[in-house]
């Protein structure tokens, strides 16, 4: 029996205790009742915009086999609102917040990272380049490498926050991605944000989601973010967050065996609001089971046959 | 809020589309108040994936039991049908905002359609626990969905039935109707549930009469919890339109302050 687990991981100047951890848009200061937030890696509360966002037009959630599709739209209270009254609620856990940031422009995103980083509670930047939701035909800045360069680098030059870049899926090659984000400076990656997908009610032709097309999410796209994960750490020694569709702790030491080193937890909160304690348990009892003492030994440890051909 | 694993008492079919589920609550220690809401796992498969939210039917404080009435309608539903007596199921609750009952309101209407019955069921069951006079009018395709009016009339409520079936369901018969009523019973508030247009037709009547009034909206919920921001309306207050959760700061609000859409 081994006693002396060691969780504990790094993404850049930022340490967490365990490697699991919400993400973005799926876990709120609501939950406070239900879960011990200070059991959590980290705490990530819904991505802020500078200005209030009112959100997109309702259905903004329906459900498709094995998953749902969204498209909120950022609904936000603003910047000022967001320093005054959500950081300071989750002053009193004793666990990192990465703070979710969502803009526009470079610019915007550049301006919210100095005032938010210089903010004490903030332990770290993810930086949301990757929202399918926004105007322009579900583009986003991750979709274009010069730019998430360009982004990432302009954003580096104002705060010392360690900065994780939030990719999405919904690209061809996602490893050109990650790499033009490490070398503008990405202490990590997150892989991914949901992945562009679209219903219709055949009964009443409608769009089954208000802004036609929204993010996938939940175990659907388990096996993409498994494979996306594996190519990306193919590429960078950068430290990687697994997110999307993890369900149990099997799926998040699936991740972890493809390359990442923590994992972020959104839907299955919706299902199962403990899951995140649960693949955190679960984790620890795989560890145990296979002796392995430090986490971080489970990282890409895959066993890929040793004459794969990388078509990828 | 909390997540628990209830015993099921009973979930049979009560008419054709209508069923009637009854569980065990003696471990919930929270209040539970008429207008809240579980959202329930239906199954264990891939679909219906996400948990399906329903509004509490009775609450039975000395039994220690609450009970649902559902329209079988999606995934969600239908699987909900196959789980029997003795099953464990697995609810989140109780959850959001429910009605609020004043000390002099004596004399209340509820105006109700289809499943929005079983909402305002509940709160017939607290008015008749104080004392208060009820009468409600519920609406329907046919006289087969109206089983719950007999759960009312057991609570005292005087129940008007109109239908689709009896071309009685109409605005201007309900129009008609609502506004005798509130002379006759002298109402001094109104409770809405279950179909747009007749909370237009009620929140023009109240807003005219100055009665006030409650309506429990019914919309796609995410979580349940507040944190996604999936089930939003628009609310209307002094400095202009604001969005809010249903979940979370409703299901039930002030009928005035509601953009019907």
């Amino acid at each position: 029996m081994m006693d002396n687990l060691s969780l504990d991981i790094q993404i850049g100047s930022l340490h967490l205790k365990n490697p699991v951890m919400p993400a973005s848009g799926a876990f709120g200061f609501e939950m406070e009742s239900i879960l011990d937030f200070n059991e959590l890696g980290a705490l990530v509360p819904k991505s802020i915009t500078k200005y209030p966002r009112g959100g997109n037009d309702t259905p903004r959630v329906c459900e498709v086999t094995g998953g749902m599709i969204n498209s909120i739209g950022i609904q936000s209270k603003g910047l000022p609102y967001y320093l005054e009254h959500i950081i300071p609620q989750y002053q009193k856990y004793d666990v990192p917040l990465i703070a979710s940031i969502s803009a526009d422009s470079i610019e915007e995103f550049t301006e919210m990272s100095e005032i938010i980083g210089a903010n004490p509670a903030v332990s770290a930047i993810e930086l949301n380049i990757s929202c399918p939701n926004l105007e322009g035909n579900g583009k986003a800045f991750g979709m274009d490498g010069d730019l998430s360069f360009e982004l990432i680098q302009k954003v580096k030059s104002v705060t010392d926050q360690p900065l994780i870049a939030k990719l999405t899926p919904n690209v061809t090659s996602i490893q050109e991605i990650a790499l033009a984000c490490e070398e503008a400076g990405a202490d990590g990656l997150n892989v991914a944000n949901t992945i562009l997908g679209m219903a219709i009610d055949i009964h009443t032709r409608k769009p089954k989601i208000g802004n036609v097309m929204g993010g996938i999410s939940g175990p659907a796209i388990k096996p993409i973010i498994v494979r996306l994960i594996h190519q990306v750490r193919n590429v960078t020694t950068l430290p990687i967050i697994g997110c999307g569709g993890i369900m149990n702790s099997d799926d998040a030491i699936e991740m972890i065996l493809a390359g990442a080193s923590s994992v972020q937890i959104g839907t299955a909160n919706f299902i199962n609001p403990l899951t995140m304690i649960e693949v955190l348990e679960g984790i620890k009892e795989y560890m145990r089971r296979y002796e392995i003492s430090d986490i971080n030994n489970l990282v890409g440890k895959v066993n890929l046959p040793s004459s794969t051909s990388t078509l990828y | 809020m909390k997540t628990y694993q209830l015993e099921i008492l009973s979930n049979i079919q009560v008419s054709e589309r209508y069923w009637h589920m009854t569980l065990n609550s003696e471990n919930i220690e929270e209040p539970i108040v008429p207008g809240q809401f579980f959202n329930i796992k239906c199954g264990e498969d891939e679909l219906p994936f996400l948990r399906r939210p329903f509004s509490i039917y009775r609450i039975n404080q000395e039994e220690k039991t609450i009970e649902f009435l559902y329209l079988v309608k999606g995934a969600g539903t239908v699987n909900l049908t196959k789980f029997k007596a003795d099953d464990q199921l697995d609810v989140l609750g109780p959850l959001g905002i429910g009605f609020r009952l004043e000390e002099d309101w004596d004399s209340i209407l509820l105006l109700a359609r289809g499943v929005g019955i079983a909402t305002l069921a509940a709160l017939a069951q607290e008015a008749a626990a104080k004392n208060v006079k009820c009468v409600a009018i519920l609406s329907a395709r046919s006289n087969n969905d109206l089983l719950a009016a007999e759960t009312l009339q057991g609570f005292g409520a005087t129940v008007i039935k109109v239908t689709e079936e009896e071309g009685t369901s109409g605005v201007e018969n309900v129009q008609r109707l609502v506004e005798e009523l509130i002379v006759e019973h002298g109402v001094k508030a109104a409770f809405t549930c279950g179909s747009m247009r007749l909370s237009r037709l009620l929140q023009k009547i109240t807003f005219k009469e100055n009665i006030p009034a409650q309506i429990a909206l019914e919309e796609h919920m995410g979580c349940a919890m507040g944190v996604c921001y999936a089930c939003v309306c628009n609310i209307r207050e002094s400095h202009g339109i604001k969005s809010v959760r249903v979940c979370i700061e409703g299901p039930v609000f002030d009928l005035e302050k509601v953009v019907l859409t």
